[in-house]
């Protein structure tokens, strides 16, 4: 974990570095915002598996000489097949179309998205498939 | 070695029957990876060969001067749907959401991605806005006409009407999402789900790759698709975010555009060389020379590739030269590295020119050619004489279709046999390639010489008597050769479909962890996992005598050790 950190640490610095150089060279606003916002994504995240790293121990794919069998066992959950991202799909693509074709699609495409916010949840909760 | 079968109740409810949904209602309720891999890929190449069909149309056009098999209207509109097909839902899709979604989980031991569901969702939402794209052209006024690139404020509502340019805006908003999700998805799936041992050094240089890339796409497609809302909203909701009238600045929209669009261009590129960079040693029977060597040059690539977007605006007068110019040409120095250890890698080899690897080679000749003309377009004052030419045309296309056609296809061909347990045939698959080449050349250097003359990108015509004809006629011969070579290209798939030849787990003798398990791969992927010891377990499983050369040089004595150095291949670097 503690390189998957310092990887995420390693972006914040490079963007930190390039950032406050762009910006005292060209005193060009939108492109040293956007280098900021860089920063800040390498730098959440990063931070937080920092800490992390060094409160845990190393899991079995951060040691170099890891049997099988110390990784067997809990992998995760993973869900079975399921309609709802389907219909979560068309219902985005209904709503982005009525930006365009006029605000009635959004009843349909409203419709469809509630439905698989309800139907995923209910299906993670049953655990079950399709 | 312990059987993941073994622990069914933690894994899945049954890992080794999986009894799901056949037929159609497969392809729509899938969340297995390998399944919403094969939708990317397929779409995509559909994509692919309607925008391939769009650049014949051009090319026919551009022939002879004085053309009027298009109208000038005809011909923005297919210029600017093909660039904007190939680059946002071929190119970009292709690796990220295809291969790269197949492979991946594959290549790091993990039973499926992080997020199954979420990347279901990105293939439908690829999917929808693949199609809303496309919309535009059975619409009154037409498909977007505004190239791919839509600058303010030809893209405004007064320069392009219609719902052409608004289906094409509204469709960038999908598939940044998808983008931004199967990025989410790929740098969760990499930090977490890999095997025991399978360390982050001894990830396979496309995982590393397409890590890389993942982070690109969450520092890229957001701009884009905050770009994309501003763009809208300034053609129907009456901001002035781009336009001169309202207070707006229209140079900000390319500041927000390149900033997505120059991370965009090594989206496509870093998936493609690390498919490359895998396919190399394997084909060439040694292990990669210099792996920590590729990792660095790719991080590095990708770290300067979001800090030269401006080098896409020089001639815009408001950017800083110096700036832009030097992170444009420092992407060099990494980018030999790699040459260098693709070289390296090759070097005293036993080289087999199989199918995959004879693409590679021809991404090598076409990057370098496509890359050395980029540390030109680098230097402000060439690129202020060959800026909008087709000098310009000729260096992305040469860039672009060395790593998406070229080394894509050196993907598809390797791993073809995994994703579908047969082979495809050898001696078309020659043919598809020879043909490609032959026409790649003739069809991009005389662009190169055609800007050189003068002729600018973007004319739907041109006037005789300027020396542009002969050349235009032979770039147009060319692209009939690479349109040729695609039909080899669909005879070999269905020769494989309806003749199927088995390939069996591991028909190249491969390195990395995919081809330890059956192909096509059971339903979550491993019924069994190999010890991983070094950058390529599934070598280190099926020939136990050769010496294990870790990465960094060391012996590694953690696999029995018999052979001397390179008696099979393996090789002391």
């Amino acid at each position: 974990m503690k390189i998957e950190a310092s990887f995420l640490l390693g972006v914040a610095a490079f963007f930190g570095v390039v950032a406050v150089g762009y910006w005292f060279w060209s005193y060009e606003p939108a492109g040293t915002a956007m280098l900021v916002g860089t920063v800040l994504l390498g730098f959440v995240p990063g931070s937080y598996y920092y800490w992390w790293s060094r409160r845990m121990k190393p899991r079995p794919e951060d040691l170099p000489d890891a049997t099988v069998e110390q990784g067997s066992g809990a992998i995760g959950t993973f869900p079975g097949s399921s309609i709802w991202p389907f219909v979560l799909g068309m219902g985005l693509f209904l709503i982005v179309l009525a930006l365009v074709f006029g605000a009635w699609l959004l009843a349909p495409g409203g419709a469809l998205v509630v439905s698989a916010l309800v139907g995923v949840t209910a299906e993670s909760r049953r655990g079950g498939t399709v | 070695m312990t059987l993941l079968a073994e622990h069914p109740a933690v894994l899945h409810g049954h890992p080794e029957h999986h009894e799901g949904p056949t037929g159609v209602l497969k392809w729509l309720t899938s969340t297995d990876h390998k399944v919403i891999g094969l939708s990317y890929m397929i779409t995509s190449l559909v994509i692919f060969f309607i925008a391939g069909g769009m650049a014949i149309l051009l090319r026919v056009q551009l022939a002879s001067p004085h053309s009027s098999l298009l109208s000038l209207q005809q011909y923005n509109e297919l210029f600017t749907m093909h660039g904007s097909l190939m680059l946002y839902l071929f190119a970009g899709p292709f690796a990220f959401g295809g291969l790269a979604n197949y492979i991946i989980p594959l290549q790091v031991g993990a039973p499926d991605m992080a997020f199954p569901r979420l990347n279901a969702l990105s293939y439908w939402l690829y999917l929808t806005g693949s199609i809303t794209m496309l919309m535009g052209f059975f619409t009154a006024g037409g498909a977007a006409a505004f190239a791919w690139v839509a600058y303010a404020p030809l893209s405004s509502a007064i320069h392009s009407p219609g719902a052409g340019a608004d289906l094409w805006i509204v469709s960038l908003l999908l598939t940044g999402f998808s983008a931004v999700f199967t990025g989410v998805n790929l740098v969760t799936t990499i930090f977490y789900l890999r095997a025991p041992g399978m360390t982050m050094f001894r990830l396979p240089i496309f995982t590393w790759n397409m890590l890389v890339t993942a982070i690109l796409i969450l520092i890229a497609f957001p701009v884009l698709t905050a770009a994309m809302v501003f763009l809208f909203a300034d053609r129907h909701f009456g901001t002035h975010i781009f336009s001169v009238k309202g207070g707006g600045v229209p140079v900000l929209y390319q500041h927000l555009f390149w900033f997505f669009g120059h991370p965009e261009v090594y989206i496509l590129a870093l998936p493609y060389f690390g498919m490359v960079t895998d396919i190399i040693p394997v084909f060439s029977r040694k292990p990669l020379f210099g792996y920590k060597g590729m990792v660095f040059a790719t991080m590095s690539i990708a770290a300067l590739s979001t800090g030269v977007w401006a080098h896409h605006m020089f001639t815009t007068g408001v950017v800083l030269l110096p700036f832009f110019s030097l992170m444009s040409l420092l992407i060099a120095v990494p980018t030999g590295i790699k040459f260098f250890n693709w070289i390296g890698t090759m070097w005293r080899g036993q080289i087999r020119f199989d199918t995959p690897m004879l693409f590679c080679v021809g991404f090598l000749l076409a990057f370098l050619m496509g890359g050395l003309t980029g540390v030109m377009l680098a230097s402000p004052p060439i690129d202020f004489l060959t800026h909008d030419t087709y000098f310009v045309v000729a260096h992305f296309h040469q860039v672009l279709f060395g790593t998406a056609v070229f080394a894509g296809f050196a993907g598809f061909y390797f791993w073809f046999p995994k994703m579908f347990g047969r082979k495809l045939n050898e001696p078309l698959g020659k043919i598809h390639f020879w043909l490609m080449f032959i026409g790649f050349w003739v069809t991009y250097l005389p662009m190169y010489v055609l800007g050189l003359k003068g002729m600018p990108r973007r004319v739907a015509t041109y006037p005789s008597g300027l020396g542009w004809h002969l050349l235009n006629q032979v770039a147009s011969l060319g692209s009939y050769l690479i349109a040729i070579s695609f039909l080899f290209f669909l005879w070999n798939i269905w020769t494989s479909w309806r003749h199927p030849v088995a390939a069996g787990a591991n028909p190249w003798d491969a390195h990395t962890l995919e081809w330890f398990t059956s192909s096509p791969p059971p339903h979550h992927n491993y019924l069994k996992l190999p010890p991983v010891r070094s950058e390529r377990p599934t070598w280190d499983y099926f020939h136990p005598d050769a010496r294990t050369i870790s990465h960094n040089g060391r012996r590694n004595g953690h696999v029995k050790v018999g052979a001397e150095v390179g008696s099979t291949g393996g090789s002391d670097q």
